[in-house]
Formats: C-alpha cells, structure tokens, sequence
C-alpha cells in the first residue's frame, strides 16, 4: 500500500468506510475458539522463565487516579528500575504511564535508567472535549518529557460512522506528540463487536499509531485474549499491507502470570516472534508485576514466598 | 519447530495414570477370558513404535461365545429391564468415563497417535456427553417418533476404525444400550486398548454380564461377526471398501444394517469469508486427528479472487503447528496411526506429484521413530485429479477453486461420497442457498468438525447410510413394533 493510495483510502467517511467494510470480517465464535485453544499452551520450566522475564520487560506499570501525588509516582518509578530487590537479575519495566502533570515527576526519578514515560492525554479516558483541548493536553505531555502518549479515539465519532473525524484527530495528536510514540487506546469494550475492533486498528494504523491498545482500564471489558488476538491479526496483516509494523498493548484485567503467558502465546502464534519484544508488545497492568515477581522467584527457590516479600509500589 | 524466541519446552503429559497389562483376553460374558481358536498380536505406540500391550484375535468360535452371552444377556436380563433402570446403569457409566477421563484420554493417546490436547479436550468429553444424552433416552423412547410401542432389534454386531476409537465406541454402544440391544463390539486392530479399558468401566458399572462383550481382532473376526446368525444387527463404520462388502455379506438377510464410510469433504471459502477464522477452519477441518477423519475437509474449494490470500494465510498459519509427540500437551499433530496408513498416505502424495499438483509441506521436524507425515497441501488441483477424488484419510488437503456459487455447489457435489461439507462466507442467505443444494449428511457453517450428541451424523452415495448420534440415531436400534421381550420369551418355551 504507497502514500498514495493511503490518502485516497483516508480522503472521505465514504472511502473509508468503503475500505473498512472491505476487510475481512470476524467470525465472533471462530475467535473466541482460537483464543480459547491457543490459552491451553502449556509453558513450563525453561519456556518458563524465559517468558516471566520477557512479561516483566513489557509491563507498563500504571497509575492513573485522581489521588496520584508525586510520592505515588516516585515510589512506582523506583520499583520500575528495580522490580525485585531480592534479585539483581531482574529486568526493569518497560514504561511508567501516568497523567500528564505527574510527568515531570516520573521523568526525573527515572532519569539515567532505561525505563520510558508514558503519559494518557487527550481527555483520558473518556476524550469528550474538543480537538483544541486534546492537541493541547498532548503537548503538555510532552513538552514535560513524555517518551510516549496514550490517546484515546473518539469512540462516539466512530460509532457514528464519522471515520475521517477519528483518523484526523488521529493524525493530529501524532503530529502533536513530535519525536513521542504515540499508543492509540481503542477501548474495544465499547466498540462492542470484532469487526469494529478490526476497522478501528486498521484507522489508528492508517493514520500513524506506532501502538494501537485495547482499553483504559477503566470501562469493563478491559483487554481479553480475542480482542487481542484480532488487534494481533491486524497488525500483522498491516506490516505486510505496507511494511511498516506497529506495536499492540492490551490493557487492563491482566493479573496473573499465567494471564501474561497466554498473551505472549497469543503474540507468538499470531503475529509472530519479531512482535515478542517490549518495543512492539507492552502489557498495561500494574498488579501483574508483583505475580510475576512470586512465579520468578519460585522457579528460582523451588517455593512460593508470602506477599510481604514482594514491595507493594 | 525451528528454534525461535519462544521454544516451549516439552510439557508432556504423566504416562503412569494408566496402568497398562502386558496381555489382554477377550470381554465376553462380564469377565476378560482366554481365547478358544484365536491367535495373540501386538499392539504398538505409533509415535514410538514401542509395542504397548499383547491382545487377542478372536476367531469364529471367540465370536460365537461372545454373541451367545449378548444374547443370553438380551433374554434375561437387558431386554426386559425397564427404561428406566437401563438408564441409570448408563448414567454410572458416563459418570465413569467422566472420573477417569485423564486415564482413558493418555491411553487413547498412546494406542492411537493422536494428540492428547485431541483426546483430552474433545474425544473424551464427546464420549461421556454420548452416553449421558443416551441415558436419558431410555426411558422415553416411546416419544422418539418410531411409534407407541418401540422394541430393541436384538444383539447388534458393531465394528469401530482406528480413528476415534473410544467415540466411535461411544457413538455405537450407548444408542444400543440405551434401546435394550446388547452388543458385541469389535474395535479396529490397531487401537482395541481404550474398548479394553472401557469393558473394566461396564465391570466397575456392575454392568449385567453380557451386555457388552467385547472382541478385538482384525478382518477376520470382524467378517465372523458380521456372518454370525445370531446377530441381528451390524453397525459398521470404517472404509468404503469394507461397508461394501458388509452389505454384501448382510444382503439377504434378516439382518438390518447401518454404515458409516468415507468422504471427500469440499470446504468451501467464498471471498466475503472471515479469512482468519476460515483458515482456522481449514486447518481443523484436515489437520485435526491427522487428517483421520471420516469427515475431514479435504478439498478445500477457494473462490478463485481469494485465492491468493487464502493460501498466504494458511502457508503462514501451517508453519506454526507444532508436529510431535502425542502426549505433549502443546502438539497439534500427532502420528499417523500405522504404518500401513502411512504407506497409503505417501502413496498417493506421490500421485499428486506425479499427476502434476504442486505439493507444500509446513516446516516441521518429524521424530526419528514411529509413523510420521509433515502437514500437507496440494495447490493446481481439479477435479480429474486422484487427490481430489480418493479419500486419503490423512494430513493432505488439496486445493481447487471456483468462480460462482453454482460452480462451487457443482464441484462440491460432483463425488462419490457425500459425509460432510463446510461454507465459509459472512452472507447468512448464502449459507443456507449452499445448505440446501450440499447433498452431503452434515453442513457446516463457518466453523468445520463440530460434533454433538444431539446432532445426527451419516452420509450420501458411497458415504453409507443410516445416521448416528441424536434422536435418529435411535432409529438403527429399534423396530416400530413386534412382540415384547415377554411374550417373545413365552413363545420360546411354547
């Protein structure tokens, strides 16, 4: 697919719609089938391990409250750099996100680690405001430092039928973000069927999103495995559309470990190993970190140590 | 696998839940005994080709015994039990099953080749869901719709394959029980070690002696069986060949009879399909149980302006089953069943070769030892071809394609057999424009190899005839009307 034909794909609601309504759709029971078996992939020992680590690599550890303080988003940036005290050989996180007026406080307890800063922006999470207000929450955000911006689309606008409004906002807030990558938020809970979840990725893509993610965390559903599983599809369908390959970050209800595994199945099976990597995979989820810490240093000792081994932020 | 970034180590599943003997007698009468004129053969692991078990070959008088004790069982004791209590015994079994399920799904696994996620996730739930939905007929059997009154047929003679050896078992003993026939089941040679566990659950059901007998054996004991004068019914599901011969045998004879045959599946994908689920769909519609399956989708029939897509998408999603070892609990294919099956499938991939279709195989190690065959496709495939006329009854699909629906129900239509078909297309007025024209038993609707007890299951044309599973599956083990089993009894001693 060249520029070109981007644009005449992008220049109307028509057209879009036209080539939306063009993908292949989505069997909702089929999908649901296929996330199902590829759950009972049984990763033990060595596989194991590898994949707890790798899970710990792509965590963007999150708080998004009202009563975040900078004392919050310190005491979560110094767990990001070193998860597990107790072990050394434990990799940082992937990313702290936070609301866009805590990012100075991030940006300067990570300074000098690997660690990046994600900040949401465009009237997270439910983006009803005006463009002008979103484009101006997104330069804040990185005018205070933020490596990475979570958006949210217009889920009304979408819903609506008015497609070109959502790829505009789109394109705008990724010209906003500069040299910042930008993660589209779909909120697939309220997109309600997989076909949407499919046209949305593939809108988010068209205009730019290095990242597209399922969810807010705040509207239930969150991420499940078969929205995932169609994002996967998406993305790979649209590396080899284009050549340009774009990340995917389910968010939201991710606990367990064993959670964890079955998205990294999902990837591996899906999309491929070259999207096993935190730079095109990430897992929004916060509690998740300390049962992947438990899991690791079981594998490690041979037992289960207690919750109060493990810091709570 | 090629070594990747994610390598799942081996997760295999506990061999020592299964308690194998090194020999193993015929299921006649309630109790496992000796033969009287049968030999002894072997039963191996085709992964590994490791000889698992000694069992019997059953010859004529084994047969004879064993048909003497169902009926002896039918007179006295099966026959004129009611419904109701007929029902319970077969509620205990299903619940059995149920309860040893991890034991009976690791030594289907082992006798048969098949992978355990297979025999774990589908085999042995359909086969306690089969005896539970049966249970619950029996007592209501005058409700079926086969008139006020219906009686069981007698002693049913039932010969099972090798591809779902405990199901099939299912499919036949449990409507025949449920309708108080008893029964004399020959599994298939290569796999009688699960109908060999099965006979200890009629044991530990405390199942009237009798009821089921059990002989194992190979084409002789399955021909003895069927010419048997005391049985009154053969239910046979297995190759079209041998149905043939079997009707042949049973022409004339008081005898009723129901077959279960091959096929050659179309699964045909239209261009609206979802592609992702329909390459799912085909891929379970071929590759699942090897591709041993009587209703696999085996031409696969591709509007010709997908065509392109459809095969990118299922070349990529090929390379991704994991080939191996059945027990493993991350394999989704397993081995191919005999060596002999073996030979047949290779054979005509040659053939496929040699008539000019272009063979692909996914990317996949196979183990050193036992049967086994790379997942495989053939694309430039017509009608005219061999491959897309013969069951191959393995892991090898072969691709056509069409330009119109009519084109599409024509090919689809245009073989001997009749078992099954898939439709693939998001257009609901299609599916059922395609349903109605498919002369094939059952057709799927985006998805493929679905099964439910509830559903009956038979084919057109060389396909055979009769139908298994629901309420006509009740059918085969009944007569409308006729004496009752009380009267029957009083006229034998007048």
């Amino acid at each position: 697919m060249s520029p070109g034909q981007v644009a005449e794909i992008t220049a109307s609601d028509a057209s879009l719609r036209r080539f939306l309504a063009g993908l292949p759709g989505v069997d909702q029971v089929g999908a649901e089938a296929r996330a199902a078996t590829l759950a009972t992939r049984s990763i033990k020992t060595t596989a194991k391990a590898w994949a707890l680590d790798l899970a710990v690599t792509m965590i963007d550890l999150t708080t998004l409250e009202g009563q975040d303080t900078p004392g919050k988003v310190r005491a979560l940036c110094a767990k990001a750099r070193r998860p597990d005290p107790a072990d050394p050989e434990c990799p940082s996180v992937a990313a702290i996100c936070v609301y866009p007026d805590m990012v100075p406080f991030a940006k300067d307890a990570l300074a000098g680690s690997s660690v990046k800063v994600a900040s949401v922006a465009t009237a997270f999470p439910s983006g009803r405001s005006s463009l002008e207000v979103k484009l101006r929450d997104t330069a804040d955000a990185v005018a205070a430092g933020a490596d990475e911006v979570d958006m949210v689309i217009d889920r009304g606008a979408f819903l609506a039928g008015r497609y070109a409004e959502v790829f505009e906002e789109i394109t705008a807030v990724k010209r906003a973000c500069g040299s910042a990558h930008l993660k589209v938020i779909l909120e697939t809970g309220e997109l309600a069927t997989y076909d949407n979840v499919r046209r949305a990725s593939w809108l988010a893509m068209l205009a730019g999103g290095d990242f597209i993610k399922t969810s807010t965390g705040k509207v239930s559903p969150a991420a499940t495995l078969p929205v995932t599983l169609v994002m996967l599809e998406a993305v790979r369908d649209f590396r080899a559309a284009t050549g340009r390959q774009v990340g995917v970050k389910p968010a939201g209800g991710i606990r367990t470990s064993k959670d964890a595994i079955r998205y990294l199945v999902l990837v591996n099976e899906t999309a491929g190993e070259d999207w096993l990597d935190p730079d095109w995979f990430r897992l929004g989820a916060s509690s998740l970190l300390n049962d992947l810490l438990m899991q690791r240093s079981k594998l490690r000792t041979g037992h289960y140590a207690g919750p109060d081994y493990f810091t709570l932020d | 696998m090629s070594a990747g970034k994610f390598e799942y180590a081996p997760a295999p599943e506990s061999r020592s839940v299964v308690d194998l003997r090194s020999s193993y007698g015929l299921f006649v009468g309630g109790e496992f005994v000796p033969t009287v004129d049968g030999r002894m053969f072997k039963t191996v692991s085709p992964a590994t080709e490791e000889v698992l078990a000694e069992v019997t070959e059953a010859g004529a008088e084994d047969v004879d015994r064993a048909v003497r004790a169902a009926r002896t069982a039918y007179d006295s004791v099966w026959g004129p039990m009611s419904g109701r209590d007929r029902g319970k015994f077969l509620f205990r079994i299903a619940r059995l099953i149920q309860e040893r399920a991890r034991e009976l799904a690791v030594l289907e696994s082992l006798d048969n080749g098949k992978p355990i996620r297979e025999s774990r996730d589908v085999d042995i739930p359909q086969v306690a869901a089969h005896f539970f939905y049966y249970a619950g007929w029996a007592d209501k059997l005058e409700y079926a719709g086969f008139g006020a009154d219906p009686r069981p047929v007698g002693v049913a003679g039932q010969i099972i394959p090798w591809n779902f050896p405990l199901l099939m078992l299912a499919w036949k003993i449990a409507p025949a029980l449920a309708c108080g026939n008893t029964v004399v089941l020959k599994p298939a040679e290569t796999t009688p070690l699960t109908a060999l566990l099965f006979a200890e659950i009629c044991q530990q059901a405390d199942l009237p002696p009798g009821v089921v007998n059990i002989v194992t054996g190979a084409g002789a004991t399955g021909q003895a069986l069927v010419e048997h004068e005391g049985v009154d019914k053969i239910a046979f599901t297995g190759s079209t060949e041998v149905g043939k011969a079997i009707a042949r045998a049973v022409a004339g004879t008081p005898k009723k009879v129901t077959l279960e045959l091959g096929g050659k599946a179309a699964n045909v994908v239209f261009d609206d399909a979802p592609l992702d689920q329909a390459v799912e769909g085909i891929v379970n519609g071929i590759f699942f149980n090897q591709g041993h399956v009587c209703c696999a989708g085996s031409r696969l029939l591709v509007q010709e302006n997908a065509y392109d897509e459809v095969l990118d998408r299922l070349k990529r999603r090929m390379a991704t089953l994991r080939v191996g070892d059945p027990l493993d609990k991350n394999t989704d294919v397993g081995a191919i069943n005999s060596a002999e099956q073996l030979r047949r499938i290779a054979t005509l991939s040659e053939v496929g070769e040699a008539e000019g279709a272009e063979r692909w195989s996914a990317p996949c190690e196979l183990p050193d030892r036992g049967f086994w065959f790379a997942p495989t496709i053939f694309t430039g495939v017509t009608q005219a071809h061999r491959i897309a006329r013969e069951e191959i009854f393995g892991p090898v699909l072969s691709i056509l394609t069409f330009r119109t629906p009519a084109e599409a129900v024509e090919k689809a239509n245009n073989t001997p057999y009749g078992l099954s078909a898939g439709v693939w297309t998001e257009k609901g007025s299609r599916i059922l424009w395609m349903a109605d024209r498919l002369r094939a038993g059952v057709v799927w609707a985006n998805t493929f190899n679905k099964f439910d007890p509830t559903s009956p299951f038979g084919g057109y044309k060389e396909s055979g005839h009769g139908r298994e599973g629901g309420r006509h599956g009740l059918a085969a083990y009944l007569k409308a009307a006729g004496p009752k089993a009380t009267d029957r009894k009083e006229a034998a001693r007048a």
